[in-house]
């Protein structure tokens, strides 16, 4: 090969390596709008909400030692209500679940989950998002999975599904809790 | 019924073009006129049997069909005509009927204007010409018909978007089209020049024309988006290196290196295979944004109907036209022979500079457009790549671009002085130092950047006067015969004066941008707020009720020095059909700057959100691409004689 | 067609970014804050700024960002507040690392690449023929005498 035959294929052979990851993008299962969460690994964040129940606040510092699932949510989201039936499954599973009701009102949070049911262990009110912000929320639902050290291991974002649920939340949450 | 045809008329084409694909083919390598000349009559017939199928997917718009499942989505009884016009091409199918109608025109223009084409090339151009068209109207009846019924048809169309019912957006698209398809034709040439194993100065001087109209479309389609998101997003944004705008400022940019190339190959028989695979990936470009606009491979602010069947289709034929394309590229551009040779310093040389920097620019423009995606399937690392990214290396790309434009055709073919072509530019240099000087001292402290690019404007557009100066001897010959001169000038040089000097006005327009200012209040009735130089005045608020919707309707007056210099209606509509909310900028352009003003939310205590601005030299944008769209006009309406005048002259030489 | 239509209908939305009432009273902090928001991306968005969304997230950030300035933050230190929350995807302008690479170095590379390669095509094209070798020459010699 002459180095000008190698030059006229030069072009080709971009294309090719063009058309073969056009043709990888193209794949159904590729999610274009998942988004990896650039807290995974690190301490859970500082938080001190009043509850939506009277109790006393709800802050990080009672997750110690503890797996926790927190799933952020509000009554004007309407993924969370898709997602609800599988949060009220999760609850049989006697694991810890903290509801965060993400920029809504107290009274509206309340009337959705008096109406629907109530999955949360215990649930704090995020009136203006700003714990959101600390987590890196971007849309309601999204669901943190906190590890005994106070590490968030992994973000679901997104209403959860059966199958997330059951294939990947649970398992997750359970080879955290082994000592 | 005429839907029917129409489908019968488009399945037909399909027909039509499958024989143009092959037959002159066949034709032209067994020297068969016979079969060659069917590929004019395949490419007319190819034409009208499109252009009924448009026709009667138009009428189904105007006359409101709602059996057809493509008006029922998109249009609505209520809208004006014109909208149930350019609704046709406002969506997925529409659109991609009118990429192929255009497709159809351009190959029955290259069959009705070609008629000094060799026969041979001609057959084989057209074939080519053909092959596209297959894959384009198979694409459209397997994938994307706009002439599927509905049992069921609903009472009214869905499509009444009042943000979609602008001049605007509902003219861009025919000329981005043309822009885009338009670019086959070079396309086809050069496929067909590699069939046969040659390119010459003849064939040069025939892609020519096509690669200008087809840049000088898109040239117009680009300004035009780019207008309408200026007046409608409400803050005067114009430019945003979204991945839609890319897909279509890319092809821009290397059509302009082809544009330029084809000079050389015509003149000097020099940079031919570089000018061949030029061709091949402006066309090449123009199919990736086709792809990366209707695959949703890509996340963007005007994604069309996404669907990753569509995309792989596109993908196919993508592969089928460009690997094909390229590979017989590989096989014939080694034995091209190297032309004209010419010293580094030279008219060649400078369009090579334009070139390299012009391809460069394509890629980096390429590369920020795909990266993320790519790093995402790699590494499933999200990152992205916006506006600062692009300005930090495409800008620097296009310094040398614009300072070597003013002296590129002030330079002789084969061997040039660059010392004697700069002392010509005294002028331009002198004119841009000026600017410069002048900008650094009335703006000291400000932004110097913009003071460089207002003085590569004044560089490049008197640059441009200074060449056509000098081709006509101003100053130096007596007025009459400057005049006689000017009056003697080809076309081409006119064309090319001009459209430099476009490129300069534009320039000019970027570049003070810097200098706009904003200002965002909430301003009761009465109460107005400092803008620059102005003050702006809410004077009065009305209800106002419209076709369709109700208008918040402001009443601002814009004072200069306490003297009322404008005053200008801003508009929140409502559409309470939609429940939909839009907002109507006001702006008052002058050719030195614009006064653009928005209305925003209401406070609730008698107050409303104004947004003011005051944009410099900010039509000059517009302008400027009218300017060079113009010359690119001027100098096709010289080819077309020229083409003639050889073919007189040779046939002339024949007889003698 | 969905897609876009929801997308313009954004884009349509009258609340025009950068509100009056978010606006800090010290100038040159608001012209800080504003220089860093249009380098920020609106997360729910796509290709957008937040200083040109109106998306309430983006209000959040821009909020954040002047609250932050205010408690003294210099500019990096503002924007890694919110890169340590949401990451680098935020930045419109990728930061240079090994990933974005490149990126980043293509376009120079690209360009030295192309230059050095027709400067040596030129080169090529127009050196005179070498003179031939000793061993060429002998050849020659003895070819030319044949011929005589």
């Amino acid at each position: 090969m002459t180095p000008r035959r190698l030059l006229t294929l030069l072009p080709l052979a971009v294309f090719l390596a063009v058309a073969i990851y056009f043709a990888l993008a193209l794949r159904p299962e590729r999610d274009t709008q998942a988004l990896p969460s650039a807290m995974i690994d690190k301490p859970v964040p500082v938080f001190d909400l009043p509850s939506l129940a009277d109790g006393p606040n709800l802050s990080q510092a009672a997750a110690a030692g503890e797996v926790v699932v927190i799933n952020y949510f509000a009554s004007w989201c309407v993924p969370c209500r898709i997602e609800h039936p599988v949060l009220m499954a999760l609850k049989a599973q006697k694991i810890t679940l903290w509801g965060i009701a993400y920029k809504d009102k107290p009274e509206d949070s309340r009337k959705f989950l008096a109406q629907s049911g109530d999955p949360y262990t215990r649930i704090g009110v995020d009136r203006d998002g700003r714990i959101g912000f600390d987590f890196g929320v971007y849309g309601v639902p999204e669901t943190y999975v906190i590890d005994r050290a106070g590490h968030i291991r992994k973000r679901f974002v997104g209403p959860l599904s059966r199958e997330i649920a059951e294939h990947e939340l649970l398992p997750l949450v359970r080879a955290l809790a082994k000592p | 019924m005429l839907i029917e045809l129409g489908h019968f008329a488009l399945i037909l084409a399909l027909v039509v073009a499958l024989c143009q694909a092959t037959l002159p083919l066949i034709g032209a390598s067994r020297r068969h006129g016979g079969w060659m000349a069917f590929a004019d009559m395949a490419a007319m017939v190819q034409f009208a049997l499109v252009g009924i199928a448009f026709a009667a997917l138009m009428h189904a718009y105007i006359a409101s069909d709602f059996t057809v499942i493509n008006v029922a989505r998109n249009s609505h009884t209520d809208k004006p005509l014109l909208y149930k016009i350019a609704g046709v091409w406002g969506n997925h199918e529409g659109s991609m009927l009118l990429w192929v109608l255009i497709l159809a025109l351009c190959g029955a223009a290259v069959a009705a204007f070609g008629g000094r084409l060799p026969a041979s090339l001609k057959a084989r151009v057209l074939a080519v010409q053909g092959m596209t068209g297959c894959g384009f109207l198979a694409f459209i009846l397997l994938t994307s018909n706009p002439f599927l019924r509905t049992d069921s048809p609903p009472l009214n169309g869905e499509g009444l978007n009042p943000v979609l019912q602008d001049p605007g957006l509902a003219f861009h698209p025919p000329f981005l089209y043309l822009g885009y398809v338009g670019s086959s034709v070079a396309f086809a040439f050069a496929v067909a020049a590699l069939i046969e194993g040659r390119v010459d100065a003849a064939w040069a001087r025939w892609v020519r024309p096509w690669a200008l109209a087809s840049w000088a479309m898109l040239t117009l389609g680009i300004a035009l988006g780019s207008w309408w998101a200026y007046y409608t997003l409400g803050w005067g944004g114009w430019w945003f290196w979204d991945p839609v705008e890319n897909a279509s400022f890319m092809p821009w940019l290397l059509g302009t290196a082809l544009i330029h190339s084809a000079i050389v190959v015509e003149k000097r028989d020099a940079l031919k295979s570089w000018t061949v695979l030029l061709a091949i990936v402006t066309f090449a470009l123009s199919l990736v944004g086709t792809f990366l606009v209707r695959s949703g491979v890509l996340t963007s602010v005007h994604a069309f109907a996404v669907d990753p069947e569509r995309g792989l289709f596109i993908l196919v034929l993508l592969i089928a036209a460009i690997g094909g394309s390229l590979t017989l590229y590989a096989i014939r551009a080694p034995a091209m022979q190297a032309g004209g040779l010419f010293a580094p310093v030279s008219r060649e040389g400078a369009l090579v500079l334009n070139n390299l920097l012009l391809a460069t620019a394509t890629a980096t423009v390429f590369l920020g457009t795909l990266y993320p995606l790519a790093l995402d399937l790699m590494t499933g690392e999200k990152i992205s790549v916006g506006p600062p990214f692009f300005n930090k290396t495409f800008g620097p790309l296009m310094v040398p671009v614009l300072v070597a434009m003013a002296a590129g055709p002030l330079m002789g073919w084969k061997r040039a002085d660059l010392l004697g072509a700069l002392q010509r530019l005294w002028a331009a240099f002198a004119i841009a130092g000026l600017v410069v000087l002048v900008g650094l001292y009335l703006t000291f402290g400000g932004p110097v950047m913009a003071v460089f690019g207002f003085g590569l404007a004044a560089w490049t557009a008197v640059g441009a006067l200074v060449e056509w100066a000098e081709r006509i001897a101003l100053f130096r010959t007596s007025a009459a015969n400057s005049f006689r001169r000017a009056r003697n000038l080809p076309r081409a040089a006119w064309g090319s004066t001009l459209a430099h000097l476009g490129m300069g006005i534009t320039v000019a327009g970027i570049s003070a941008s810097a200098y706009e200012r904003e200002q965002i209040d909430i301003l009761a009735i009465g109460a107005s707020m400092r803008l620059g130089a102005y003050d702006v005045r809410l004077d009065a608020m009305t209800r106002e009720q419209g076709p369709n919707y109700t208008a918040d309707d402001a009443t601002i007056s814009v004072l200069k020095d306490g003297a009322v210099v404008a005053v200008m209606h801003p508009q929140r509509r409502f559409f309470p059909l939609q429940k939909q909310t839009t907002s109507q900028t006001a702006i008052r352009s002058s050719l030195f700057a614009d006064l653009y003003l928005a209305l925003g939310e209401p406070d609730g205590k008698g107050g409303w959100t104004v947004r003011a601005y005051w944009k410099p030299l900010i039509s000059w944008i517009w302008s400027g691409a009218l300017v060079m769209a113009l010359g690119a006009g001027i100098s096709l309406s010289d080819r077309r004689w020229r083409v003639a005048a050889a073919a007189r002259r040779a046939a002339q030489g024949a007889r003698a | 067609m969905k897609a876009l239509l929801a997308l313009l209908l954004l884009l349509a939305l009258p609340a025009l970014a950068v509100e009056p009432n978010e606006r800090l009273a010290d100038p040159a902090l608001e012209a800080r804050a504003r220089t860093l928001s249009r380098g920020l991306r609106c997360l729910v968005c796509r290709n957008e700024s937040i200083d040109e969304s109106h998306a309430d997230l983006a209000h959040d950030v821009r909020v954040l960002l002047r609250e932050r300035l205010l408690a003294g933050d210099s500019d990096a230190a503002a924007i890694r507040f919110i890169t340590d929350r949401y990451g680098d995807f935020v930045l419109l302008e990728p930061p240079l690392k090994t990933s974005t690479m490149v990126l980043w170095m293509a376009p120079p590379a690209l360009l030295v690449v192309a230059f050095g390669g027709v400067l040596l095509t030129a080169r090529r094209r127009r050196a005179p023929p070498a003179p031939p070798t000793a061993e060429e020459q002998a050849r020659l010699d003895a070819l030319l005498k044949g011929q005589e």
